[in-house]
C-alpha cells in the first residue's frame, strides 16, 4: 500500500506548509532536540498528565507519549474539514431530536426502524423529552483520517463522552514552552480558548429561566482513565469537579453537598456513560451515578451534557446512514467521506467479510478505544481465525471496513525519525444553531511501525496539531 | 465548596504535616541513640515510637526485635505500614490528586514530585545516602508544600481547610513528641552532659533549640522545654500557637452546624492561653498531654461531622 506522507511528497520534496519546520528541524542539533524531548517527558510526569490503562494494575498511571514533530494542516484544507464537521454534527443532532420525537427519518424509510429502536443505545426514557436548544451532543469528537490529497474520512463520530481535549491543550503548551522560536516563524492558530468556549456552550444550554447557572463537571473519580482531563477542564473553566456521591436529588432538583449546605446544580458536564448515570433508571449496581437524576432531567430542572441517549447516533451500526441523514435533514451533499461499511448482520455482507478477513478491519458494533477489533493485514492467521468464529457466532455484533491507507507523518521513535500513521480528533461544540470548534484537534499517532491503531490505550502517542493561518 | 473537596484538602495537609513530624521524631530518636547509653535505654526509645502510633500489633507481625534498624525500616519506608513516612507522602499525594483542580498547579506539582521521588527511594538507598539526609529532605518537601500553599493559593475556604489540617495535626504531633521524650527522659534526668544532649536533640527536632536560647538565655531545663512547646504563643510548633490558628480558621469557615466544635476549640484555646506550666506539671505532664490529644482527636471528629462528611440531605 502507498501511504500519504503529511510532510513529504512522494519524490521526497517537502510539502509547502512544512517547509519552514523542515528547515528548522534540519538546522537544529540532534542533542538539543534530545534534551528538549527529555525535558518534555519530565514535565509531563511532574504535572501528572497521565492516564490509567484498564487491565493493568489498579491505580497505575502511564504517560501518553508526546511527539515533538507537529502535524501541520494548511488553512485551506482545515476550512473544508471544518465545514464538513459542522454539517455532520448538525445533522447528527437533528437526527437525535427526530428519533426522540416524531421519527420522520424512520417514517421516510431512510433507516430501518429496528436498527434504531432495537439499538441498546436508544433510550426510550428520552422519548418526547425536550432538551434545551434541541441539542443532544454538545461536545462531539469526530475522528478523521486522511487517505490521500484532500481525501478525508470520518472513522467515528464520538457523541457520548469523547476525551482527549486536555492533551490537545497540553501538547500546545508544551510545544510553546520547548520551542518558542517555532511559533515566531509560523502563524499557528491558537487553541487555548477551548475551555472558555466550552463553558459558554454549557451555560447556553442551562434550563429555561436560569440566568446564572451553576455548572459542574461530573467524573467517575480519580481512578478513571481520563481523570486528569476531568479535573483539568473543571479547573480551566473554574467550576466544581464532582463525583456522583457529591450530588443528590430532592423533589426533582439536583444539589451538591457543600461545606455550607446543599447548593443547586443547573448544568452537568458529565463524563460518565448513560448506563452509570442513575441507578434507579439504568444499571442498578452503579455506584458512580446519582439516584433520581433522570427524573430531574426529564422534568427540565437540570441539563446533562451530553444528553442521555446520544449513543444511538454514533453507534457503528448507525454510522453507515450518516450521509443519508445529512441529505435528509439538511438537503446537502456530505462534505466528508464515510468509510464504506459492511454490516455483518446482512447475509451478503457477512459472506463477503468472511471471504476477505485478511484485507478488512473488523470492529465490534458497540466497542470503543481500539478494544475488540481486528486489523486484517496486520493480524496473524490465529487472530483472523479467532475473529471468524466470533463473526459466525454473532454476526450482528460486528461491522467491517476496507483497511484505509491512513496517512503518516515523520515521528521520533527509537531508531530515529520514521513515518507513523495518524488520525485527527477535532472537538465540535454545539448549542442551539451555533456550532464551533477550535482550529485543529488532537492528533493521535500509532507508535508501532505499520500499526493503524492510534488509541492511547493501545500504545498510541500524540502530536501538537497546527492549523496555519494565511 | 464541596464537602468531599474540603475533606481531601484537610487530609492532604494532615498527611504531609504528619510525614514531617514523623521525620522529626525519628531524627531526634536516632540522634539520641548516638549518645552513649545502655542498650535497654536505647531500645526503650525505639519502642516508644511504635507505642506512640499504636502500631504494636502491625510491628510484631513483621519484626521480632525492637531495634533501630527495624523500627527505622518500618517507620520510614515500609509500604505495609500505613503510618510510615512513605505511606503518609503517598496519602498526601492521593488526596491532592483527588482535588488537583482546586489546589494550584504549583501545589499539585510539589505533592506529586515529592511522591514520585519518595517512591524511587528504597530503604537501602536511604540508609546509604545517610538517613539524616532523608529526614532533612522530608522536612524540606513539607516546607515546600506549605510555602507553595501560602505563596500561590487564594485564601478562601480551601486555604482555611488546609491550614486547619496542618495546625490540628501539628498540635497532635508536637504533643506526642513531647510526651514520648519527656516520658523517657524525665526519670533518668541526672543534670549531666547526657541530659543536655538529649534535651537539645528534642528541641532541635521541633526547630526550637535556637528559639529556646533566644527566649530564655539560660540552661535547658525540662520545665522550660515544656513551657516552650506548650504555652509559647509565638513558637510555630507550640500547642498554643497551633490552637490560635485552629480557632481562627474554624471561625472563618463556620456554618450552621459547627457551633459546638467552635466552642470546644475556644475552650481549649483559652485553657492554653491562661495556663501556667507549674500547674500543668503539678497535674502530671503525661496525663495532661494525653487529655490534650484526646481533645484534639475529638475536634477532628467534630470538624469531620460538621463539614466534611456529606451533610443530611434536608437542611
Amino acid at each position: 500500500m502507498n501511504f500519504y506522507n503529511e510532510m513529504y511528497e512522494t519524490d521526497g520534496q517537502v510539502r509547502a506548509h512544512y517547509a519552514r519546520y523542515d528547515a528548522w528541524l534540519k538546522a537544529t542539533p540532534a542533542e538539543r532536540i534530545e534534551r528538549k524531548r527529555a525535558e518534555a517527558d519530565l514535565a509531563f510526569h511532574r504535572v501528572g498528565i497521565t492516564f490509567a490503562v484498564y487491565g493493568e494494575e489498579a491505580g497505575k498511571e502511564r504517560l501518553i507519549p508526546f511527539d515533538i514533530i507537529p502535524r501541520i494542516i494548511p488553512s485551506k484544507e482545515w476550512k473544508s474539514m471544518e465545514r464538513g464537521m459542522r454539517q455532520r454534527v448538525k445533522a447528527l443532532n437533528m437526527f437525535l431530536w427526530d428519533i426522540y420525537h416524531d421519527q420522520e427519518i424512520l417514517k421516510a424509510g431512510k433507516i430501518p426502524a429496528e436498527q434504531v429502536l432495537n439499538n441498546t443505545q436508544y433510550r426510550k426514557v428520552m422519548q418526547g423529552v425536550d432538551v434545551p436548544g434541541q441539542v443532544y451532543a454538545h461536545i462531539a469528537g469526530v475522528d478523521l483520517v486522511r487517505a490521500g490529497e484532500g481525501e478525508f474520512y470520518v472513522l467515528e463520530d464520538n457523541l457520548r463522552v469523547p476525551s482527549g481535549v486536555s492533551y490537545m491543550l497540553e501538547d500546545r503548551k508544551m510545544m510553546m514552552r520547548l520551542f518558542p522560536e517555532l511559533f515566531a516563524r509560523h502563524k499557528v492558530a491558537p487553541v487555548q480558548h477551548y475551555p472558555d468556549m466550552l463553558l459558554e456552550k454549557l451555560r447556553a444550554v442551562a434550563p429555561n429561566g436560569v440566568s446564572n447557572p451553576t455548572v459542574v463537571v461530573l467524573t467517575p473519580g480519580a481512578y478513571n482513565s481520563a481523570y486528569f482531563e476531568h479535573s483539568f477542564l473543571a479547573q480551566q473553566m473554574g467550576v466544581e469537579l464532582v463525583e456522583g456521591r457529591d450530588l443528590f436529588v430532592k423533589d426533582e432538583v439536583v444539589y451538591m453537598r457543600t461545606t455550607q449546605g446543599p447548593q443547586r446544580v443547573d448544568v452537568i458536564y458529565r463524563r460518565i456513560d448513560d448506563d452509570f448515570m442513575d441507578p434507579l433508571a439504568f444499571r442498578a449496581d452503579s455506584a458512580l451515578g446519582v439516584p433520581g437524576i433522570l427524573r430531574a432531567y426529564q422534568a427540565g430542572n437540570v441539563t446533562l451534557s451530553n444528553a442521555i441517549g446520544t449513543g444511538v447516533a454514533d453507534d457503528k451500526s448507525i454510522y453507515p446512514y450518516v450521509p443519508d441523514m445529512i441529505r435528509f435533514y439538511l438537503d446537502e451533499e456530505p462534505i466528508l467521506n464515510n468509510v464504506p461499511t459492511y454490516m455483518c448482520r446482512k447475509k451478503d455482507d457477512l459472506a463477503y467479510v468472511l471471504a476477505h478477513l485478511a484485507e478488512l478491519v473488523v470492529k465490534e458494533v458497540h466497542g470503543a478505544g481500539g478494544y475488540g477489533m481486528l486489523v486484517g493485514p496486520a493480524s496473524t492467521k490465529e487472530q483472523i481465525e479467532h475473529f471468524r468464529q466470533l463473526l459466525i457466532a454473532k454476526p450482528d455484533g460486528y461491522i467491517a471496513q476496507p483497511t484505509l491507507a491512513l496517512s503518516n507523518c515523520p515521528t521520533f521513535v527509537e531508531e530515529g525519525i520514521a513515518p507513523r500513521h495518524l488520525d485527527l480528533r477535532p472537538f465540535v461544540l454545539s448549542s442551539g444553531k451555533c456550532v464551533n470548534m477550535v482550529p485543529g484537534g488532537l492528533t493521535r499517532v500509532a507508535l508501532t511501525k505499520g500499526s493503524l491503531v492510534v488509541n492511547s490505550s493501545q500504545g498510541g502517542g500524540t502530536k501538537d496539531t497546527w492549523v496555519l493561518e494565511d | 465548596m464541596l464537602s468531599r473537596t474540603a475533606d481531601h484538602l484537610f487530609w492532604m495537609s494532615r498527611y504531609i504535616e504528619r510525614a514531617e513530624n514523623l521525620a522529626r521524631l525519628l531524627d531526634v530518636t536516632w540522634q539520641m541513640s548516638l549518645v552513649p547509653q545502655s542498650e535497654e535505654a536505647a531500645n526503650q526509645n525505639w519502642n516508644a515510637i511504635i507505642g506512640l502510633n499504636s502500631l504494636e500489633a502491625a510491628y510484631a507481625a513483621k519484626y521480632s526485635a525492637v531495634n533501630s534498624d527495624n523500627v527505622l525500616h518500618f517507620m520510614v519506608s515500609d509500604p505495609d505500614n500505613y503510618a510510615s513516612i512513605t505511606s503518609c507522602l503517598r496519602l498526601a499525594r492521593e488526596n491532592a490528586h483527588a482535588v488537583r483542580g482546586t489546589i494550584t498547579t504549583e501545589m499539585w506539582e510539589t505533592m506529586n514530585a515529592t511522591w514520585l521521588e519518595a517512591r524511587g527511594k528504597s530503604f537501602e538507598h536511604i540508609i546509604n545516602a545517610g538517613i539524616g539526609e532523608f529526614f532533612e529532605w522530608v522536612k524540606m518537601r513539607s516546607s515546600l508544600a506549605r510555602g507553595t500553599t501560602l505563596g500561590t493559593l487564594l485564601q478562601d475556604e480551601s486555604f482555611h481547610f488546609i491550614r486547619l489540617g496542618t495546625l490540628l495535626e501539628r498540635a497532635d504531633n508536637t504533643a506526642r513528641i513531647l510526651d514520648v521524650k519527656y516520658h523517657v527522659l524525665r526519670p533518668h534526668g541526672d543534670e549531666g552532659a547526657t541530659d543536655f544532649y538529649q534535651w537539645g536533640a528534642l528541641l532541635r527536632s521541633v526547630s526550637a533549640f535556637e528559639v529556646y536560647r533566644k527566649a530564655y538565655r539560660d540552661v535547658i531545663t525540662p520545665e522550660r522545654v515544656a513551657e516552650l512547646l506548650i504555652l509559647r504563643n509565638d513558637m510555630p510548633r507550640s500547642l498554643h500557637f497551633c490552637m490560635n490558628g485552629v480557632l481562627k480558621n474554624l471561625e472563618l469557615i463556620a456554618n450552621s452546624h459547627s457551633g459546638e466544635t467552635l466552642r470546644q476549640v475556644g475552650l481549649l484555646h483559652a485553657q492554653l492561653h491562661y495556663a501556667r506550666v507549674e500547674d500543668i506539671l503539678a497535674h502530671g505532664l503525661h496525663q495532661w498531654l494525653t487529655d490534650f490529644m484526646d481533645r484534639i482527636y475529638a475536634l477532628g471528629d467534630g470538624i469531620s461531622k460538621d463539614f466534611l462528611v456529606p451533610m443530611a440531605e434536608a437542611a
